[in-house]
């Protein structure tokens, strides 16, 4: 699928990596160049610098074509914005916004926009690590956040071995 | 009234100050604690340090009981929020924008935002106004019945110059509303005979608007998107 991602942080770009990995065609926006260095050097997909709220900036990063829109800068309203833009202004198919603030989240999910807290669903991934009794639970947590599945025993210790000295990539 | 509005830079200070004197229930709400110290002496308890944006400070200042919730920092996506909370979240009845890229306007009526003001298709349309070359200049925008007024002088080169209003044929969303000439007001009819330097006044939808340029002014309708 085509997709198109507003801001290059962290998030951002884990996600362009990913979905660049599986073949899909991605295009990112950032206000700001440098933010691309974390795309790393595997990156295939398109790279854009312009403020990705403006319509001129989303049309020039192919928004009318893209199939899906995802919002991951750093200010929850910015995010708002873009997100509306796409989906309102260009009937983008699938569009999702990130929104720290939960209030907010709740507000706009309640409204018809798809939205995910990192605030919510980290929270609740910590609340799991902190009751769950059963060792290593710190990184059972990330497994199944990764959608690997809950590691068991050995064979999660030879893979966190192996993921520690790189020797997995 | 009472009137909620985000944002304390110099709009919203002024607007408070204006609203305050004409007797309403103003709260300011700003963000920044050394703007609000600067305020606070003016405005008293009419200005509360918070973020606009965020629900609890809306709940905190009360805008669940406000008529009017007014949009006024620079940020046009942080006005946005403002107002959608606003309503979804406090059924304020109505609220008011500020928009700085005069493209989210459409947006944001599109998304129940009741009134929005775009100083920079103002000022445009100011400029445009005092400009010597005959154009149609918006005056202004009636959201709800989704008609514009506009004024327009006619050109010695229209098309229109020397035949009746009939005669142009204008489409039922133009609705020419006064021709001022000279000194005189006419209140245009069928036989009234278009001239040189009229000043015409018009009410319009959009699409009237693209009709009248191209009947009066020969313009070509231009697409807002590239």
């Amino acid at each position: 699928m085509r997709l198109l991602i507003l801001g290059c942080g962290r998030v951002g770009a884990t996600l362009a990596n990913l979905m660049n990995k599986d073949g899909h065609e991605v295009t990112v926006i950032d206000l700001n160049s440098d933010a691309f260095d974390r795309l790393g050097a595997d990156f295939e997909g398109v790279t854009i610098v312009g403020d990705g709220t403006d319509e001129d900036v989303l049309i020039r990063a192919g928004i009318e074509e893209t199939d899906a829109f995802a919002a991951v800068t750093n200010g929850d309203n910015r995010n708002i914005l873009a997100a509306q833009v796409a989906k309102y202004t260009f009937g983008v198919h699938k569009v999702i916004c990130r929104i720290y603030d939960p209030i907010r989240q709740e507000t706009y999910n309640a409204l018809g926009l798809e939205s995910i807290s990192p605030t919510v669903v980290g929270a609740k991934l910590l609340k799991t690590a902190i009751l769950n009794e059963a060792p290593r639970v710190q990184s059972a947590v990330q497994s199944i956040a990764e959608g690997r599945g809950m590691p068991l025993g050995e064979r999660e210790k030879s893979l966190s071995t192996k993921a520690a000295t790189g020797e997995n990539r | 009234m009472y009137i909620v509005i985000g944002g304390g830079g110099q709009v919203g200070y002024y607007l408070a100050k204006g609203l305050l004197e004409q007797g309403h229930e103003v709260l300011l709400l700003e963000k920044d604690g050394k703007r609000v110290e600067r305020l606070t002496d003016e405005l008293g308890p009419s200005i509360v340090r918070g973020d606009a944006c965020e629900a609890r400070t809306l709940a905190d200042v009360g805008t669940s009981r406000a008529n009017l919730v007014i949009a006024v920092t620079g940020d046009d996506e942080d006005n946005l929020v403002i107002c959608q909370v606003a309503k979804a979240r406090f059924h304020v009845p109505t609220t008011i924008a500020r928009v700085n890229n005069p493209r989210n306007e459409g947006l944001f009526r599109k998304l129940g935002i009741d009134v929005t003001i775009s100083p920079t298709q103002s000022i445009l349309h100011m400029i445009e106004a005092q400009l010597p070359h005959h154009t149609l200049v918006p005056l202004m925008t009636l959201t709800r019945a989704g008609l514009g007024l506009v004024e327009l002088t006619v050109p010695p080169t229209s098309p229109a110059a020397g035949k009746t209003v009939r005669s142009m044929t204008l489409p039922t969303s133009v609705n020419l509303a006064l021709i001022v000439r000279g000194e005189n007001n006419l209140t245009p009819t069928g036989e009234t005979v278009i001239l040189p330097e009229d000043h015409i006044f018009a009410l319009v939808t959009e699409e009237g608007e693209h009709a009248l340029r191209e009947r009066l002014l020969n313009e070509r309708p231009v697409s807002s998107r590239p």
